[in-house]
């Protein structure tokens, strides 16, 4: 298979929450600011390469009636470890993810790629596939996170660029991107104008 | 490698593996990181204790006692001496009247109960609106202030506190857990 195809399929073509709707709730929760999101994105990377090169590896021991199980316990697994090394090594870090890091047990792009990808496919093959999707989660992630922040907001990675107590009323941002309903819009939107560019 | 089969004893024997070596890992895991993680824990507890209280010379962390709150738990109390005389007091406060959880603050206060300084240690407001109490805008009207004249409410209740705004449930559950820290010193006594 060509390794660099399989690479960038999860930036674009099929990336984990624009194209195949995966994980939508971490999605939603963490999309708040440009910093979290993009955060939450690389914690996923890191967990998303080590389970599918577990899986990959033990995919002919398991067997099959017992794969999800098995993936679930190798899955959370590996995310214990991520969140009790960063409190321990990076704790400035852990204070702005700590509440994401166990999320990334039921997010379901984790489980998905170890059913789709990685218990059919070679150990060098499946870590790519994991590399490149969880970087199109963090691409993802990142863009939905700037752009509600912006909007909600007015800042950017929590730097405010128009500094002033409000002439124009959007300076202070439209709080409702903030909230839920703003996730949901801003989401819906961006998955919009992705199904817009495919089709041409 | 042929694929298992899916018969009983595979089953049972492969889940039992794979749940033993990760539960060994872990265990691993956690005794490699336990010590670091109470470190950076108890680091980020003396710097926050460092922002509320004037200079120090012991350490908060082994004077600290518990007074009750008279709502059946007990705050942390960490006094701040310089060469044995108390200059102040760290409380680590907490509100469970926060908008998603939580929040909880550490509040120092002089000897006769006036406000020094506050820096909150744990909030899960809504980011860009209830997240402004850690911001000096909000927090700092609270410095120098004495909790016995200055109403520890937002000014829509009848208080004194310039709440944030779009986020006055926040502003609230901050003043809430103001008022517990200084009840509970207040009760306990002021040394």
């Amino acid at each position: 298979m060509n390794q660099f195809k399989n690479f960038t399929k999860g930036f674009f073509k099929e990336n984990p929450i624009l194209v195949l709707v995966l994980g939508t709730c971490p999605t939603l929760a963490t999309s708040s600011s440009s910093l979290n999101g993009m955060g939450m994105g690389i914690a996923t990377t890191f967990v998303l390469i080590g389970s599918n090169v577990v899986i990959s590896l033990l995919s002919d021991v398991i067997p099959d009636k017992v794969r999800i199980p098995a993936f679930v316990v190798i899955i959370a697994s590996f995310v214990t470890i991520v969140d009790l090394l960063m409190q321990a090594y990076v704790p400035g870090l852990y204070e702005k993810l700590g509440i994401f890091i166990p999320l990334i047990v039921v997010n379901c792009i984790v489980l998905g790629r170890a059913e789709a990808f990685a218990c059919k496919n070679s150990v060098f093959s499946s870590f790519i596939d994991g590399a490149g999707m969880g970087l199109g989660f963090t691409m993802a992630l990142g863009i939905l996170g700037a752009f509600r922040e912006l909007i909600g907001s007015g800042s950017i990675f929590g730097h405010k660029f128009i500094q002033g107590d409000g002439i124009l009323v959007f300076i202070d941002g439209i709080l409702v991107f903030i909230l839920a309903p703003g996730a949901f819009w801003a989401l819906g939107y961006l998955i919009a104008l992705i199904n817009r560019l495919k089709r041409t | 490698m042929a694929k298992t089969e899916s018969t009983f004893k595979n089953m049972v024997l492969s889940l039992t593996m794979i749940s033993l070596v990760a539960s060994a890992l872990l265990g691993i895991v956690y005794q490699m990181t336990k010590a670091p993680i109470e470190l950076s824990v108890l680091n980020k507890k003396l710097a926050a204790i460092k922002q509320v209280v004037p200079e120090f010379t012991n350490n908060p962390n082994d004077d600290m006692y518990r007074l009750p709150t008279g709502e059946g738990d007990s705050l942390d109390i960490y006094p701040a001496k310089k060469d044995g005389n108390i200059v102040g007091y760290a409380v680590n406060t907490y509100s469970k009247k926060g908008f998603s959880g939580n929040i909880n603050l550490m509040a120092g206060f002089k000897s006769d109960g006036t406000i020094i300084n506050i820096t909150v240690l744990e909030q899960k407001e809504t980011p860009g609106l209830g997240t402004k109490m850690t911001e000096p805008a909000f927090k700092n009207q609270f410095n120098d202030k004495q909790p016995a004249e200055f109403r520890m409410k937002v000014k829509k209740d009848g208080g004194s506190v310039d709440a944030i705004t779009a986020a006055t449930i926040s502003s609230r559950a901050f003043c809430d857990a103001i008022q517990r820290a200084y009840n509970t010193l207040q009760k306990g006594g002021l040394k």
